[in-house]
């Protein structure tokens, strides 16, 4: 599905990925942790393509596709999704109308005729119905006067309308009290299929027991530093990163 | 020196009024004719605007007096679509009331004719004529000296319009300069709507000097939706006079779609006890365009209520000038007064002058004003990138979102469609 080697990227001449490397397959989740400052999200931005960041080194092949080289929408109709740690309010645009042109254009680029107004409605209930997103929300402006929790919900819900191979997450968990983890984690596990994947970035092990992940990595200083299963976020909630981050410093010691 | 200046100024008055030498006022009625006189006597006394003059502090009017132009009576054959979803429309072309593209079919109580045609029979217009313009306006007063025709509009007491009643006016040559003039009368209880459009046919170079004189009586309503759309290299300086009487209601939408420089003036004089008021305006500027919005507001009575939204979308090298003041006397007690300018300012080569003014003599008011500017929204336009949208679909999408609170203003079906599509057109924009 993805494969990241040795990605190097900065802002603002700071380096933040140091040589991050990642293989996610189909039917996989893989969870990202790491203390604040790791790079967690540096890398969900430069996935989806933000361009304040520079990426100096290190490729990332997406579906046969060079990633990097593609604009923000060339990645999202390739089926790349990044759900926002802080979604945006857009004031005066429809959340509906705005996925509708999104859906469509997307359409328009594989060459296919515009989804039907029935069927897109259809999908909207459905979905909507999936995050336990009040009608009245889907149909008002992008996340205008949404609460925190309603806005990761519309996330989801927006993510459910693409139909993404790659989700990013991140940091989708930060903030929610448990109902509303509950409702996105039960949002995201519906999804899963055998043909596509998630990248889960997250703070907390909290959120792994609500979405099982196949892999969790332990980011540091820009890089994946250790792997394993999801015992290893439990032994991460339970013992902190220092004892990892020893372990390093005792190997390049 | 200051003499030299003097006799530099006079020459450059001179040169333009020396355009109207040979225009014939002989079919006018008496009453008309004192007020041209009048003018033309105001005139001497009045220059143009220079840099120095507060007023016109950001709009040089140098362009737009030096033109070499011609009065110009209209050809016979149009070749624009005139075709507007009313059964009611005053045509003019180049200030001049063309019979054959009008057409009237007014519903009782309702008389809309050509303002000449009303000379002769209307009462209310002998009464009311050139009651509200500016003595020391020079561009107004010389409308009033030197209008050739316009719309006239009178609704009597009670009467509800039942469809929006169409002003066009259209300039069909080049280097043309024309003084359209408009009066519109709505009586006690009455209610209308007017689409007042100023097109022109070709490039032209022309000046369109447009006064409105617009008096809503009592527990009256009045929407008037202006769209500003000549040509490209074309120059407009419109004035609307408006008086509002007790518990009157007045709406102004003004869209400036096109022209080189345009300004609005738009003079709400006088304002009964508990009137509502709305000023809104939208300018999408491209090139070189220069677009001023000059409002005044008195609230002279207590209870009354205003709200003003100006926005503009700035791109290429354009200037957009917005200078809104509300006036609140000492006797305007639990006056609400609102006014809001905002603006998107597109590239590094567009700029704006906003200046919102407020100025209060009474002490129980709720009043507010507030300037915004500023690009569009990079968040916004990532996140909506995000989803998929191309970087052209999700710039329109902000830029409709912008423009929405305005729109959303306009009482008319056939002019908010109009609008929207001019955006949707002009910013890539998607259905």
């Amino acid at each position: 599905m993805i494969s990241i080697k040795n990605l190097h990227a900065s802002i603002e001449g700071t380096e933040i990925l140091r040589g991050l490397s990642l293989e996610v397959k189909a039917g996989e989740v893989h969870a990202i942790m790491g203390p604040n400052g790791s790079g967690k999200s540096t890398l969900a931005s430069v996935l989806a393509g933000r361009d304040e960041y520079e990426v100096t080194e290190g490729s990332v092949d997406f579906l046969g596709n060079d990633l990097l080289d593609m604009e923000p929408e060339d990645r999202s109709r390739a089926g790349l999704f990044l759900a926002f740690q802080y979604p945006v309010e857009i004031p005066g645009v429809s959340n509906i109308n705005f996925l509708k042109t999104a859906i469509n254009e997307a359409r328009e680029k594989r060459g296919e005729e515009p989804m039907a107004a029935k069927d897109f409605l259809a999908r909207v209930k459905e979905k909507s119905k999936l995050v336990e997103l009040d009608g009245k929300l889907a149909n008002r402006s992008v996340n205008e006067g949404f609460s925190g929790g309603e806005k990761k919900r519309n996330e989801i819900f927006q993510m459910a309308m693409l139909e993404p191979k790659l989700s990013i997450l991140d940091e989708t968990d930060s903030g929610l009290d448990i109902d509303a983890l509950r409702t996105v984690a039960f949002g995201v596990n519906q999804l899963k299929t055998t043909d596509n994947a998630s990248i889960v970035i997250t703070h907390y092990q909290r959120l792994l027991d609500y979405i099982v992940p196949d892999f969790v990595h332990v980011l540091y200083k820009g890089r994946i530093v250790k792997t394993g299963t999801k015992e290893l976020a439990l032994e991460l909630e339970e013992k902190g990163y220092d004892w990892i981050i020893k372990d390093l410093e005792e190997v390049s010691a | 020196m200051e003499v030299e200046n003097a006799i530099k100024d006079m020459t450059a008055k001179d040169s333009f009024l020396s355009h109207f030498d040979l225009l014939d006022f002989s079919f006018d009625e008496e009453f008309s004719l004192d007020a041209r006189n009048e003018a033309k006597e105001l005139i001497q006394w009045l220059d143009f605007p220079t840099s120095k003059t507060e007023y016109w502090k950001y709009t040089r009017v140098n362009k737009i007096t030096k033109g070499n132009y011609k009065v110009a009576a209209p050809e016979n054959e149009i070749e624009i679509d005139l075709s507007v979803p009313t059964k009611n429309c005053v045509v003019l072309i180049n200030g001049y009331f063309s019979e054959e593209l009008s057409f009237f079919v007014p519903q009782e109580g309702i008389e809309f004719s050509s303002l000449s045609d009303a000379k002769k029979s209307s009462n209310v217009l002998k009464e009311h004529f050139n009651s509200l313009v500016k003595k020391d306006e020079i561009f107004a007063v010389i409308n009033s000296a030197y209008h050739q025709d316009g719309a006239f509009m009178h609704v009597a007491k009670n009467v509800q319009a039942e469809e929006p009643y169409y002003i066009l006016n259209l300039v069909d040559d080049e280097n043309v300069v024309s003084n359209p003039r408009n009066f519109i009368f709505v009586e006690q209880g009455a209610n209308a709507k007017v689409v007042l459009k100023t097109i022109s046919t070709a490039n032209s170079g022309s000046f369109t000097n447009m006064v409105s004189e617009i008096i809503v009586d009592r527990n009256a309503h009045f929407e008037i939706n202006k769209i500003q759309d000549e040509a490209t290299d074309s120059f407009q300086i419109a004035t609307e006079q408006v008086t509002q009487a007790d518990d009157s209601t007045f709406k102004i939408n003004t869209f400036t779609l096109n022209g080189a420089i345009v300004r609005n003036n738009l003079n709400i004089d006088s304002l009964g006890k508990n009137t509502m008021t709305y000023l809104n305006g939208l300018y999408p500027l491209k090139g070189k365009q220069h677009v001023d919005n000059h409002t005044y507001l008195l609230h002279r009575e207590p209870n009354g209520e205003s709200h003003e939204l100006y926005k503009g979308i700035l791109g290429d090298a354009s200037t957009g000038v917005f200078n809104g003041k509300v006036f609140v006397h000492r006797e305007a007690q639990k006056t609400n007064a609102f006014q809001s300018n905002a603006n998107i300012v597109m590239t590094d080569t567009a700029t704006i002058n906003s200046k919102p003014e407020l100025e209060i003599y009474a002490d129980d008011v709720k009043c507010s004003h507030g300037s915004t500017t500023g690009q569009l929204d990079e968040e916004a336009l990532f996140y909506l990138r995000a989803r998929g949208l191309s970087k052209e679909s999700a710039r329109a999408v902000l830029v409709n979102a912008f423009a929405s609170d305005v729109v959303d203003m306009i009482g008319v079906e056939a002019v908010k469609d109009e609008i929207e599509k001019y955006i949707d057109d002009n910013y890539q924009g998607i259905k």
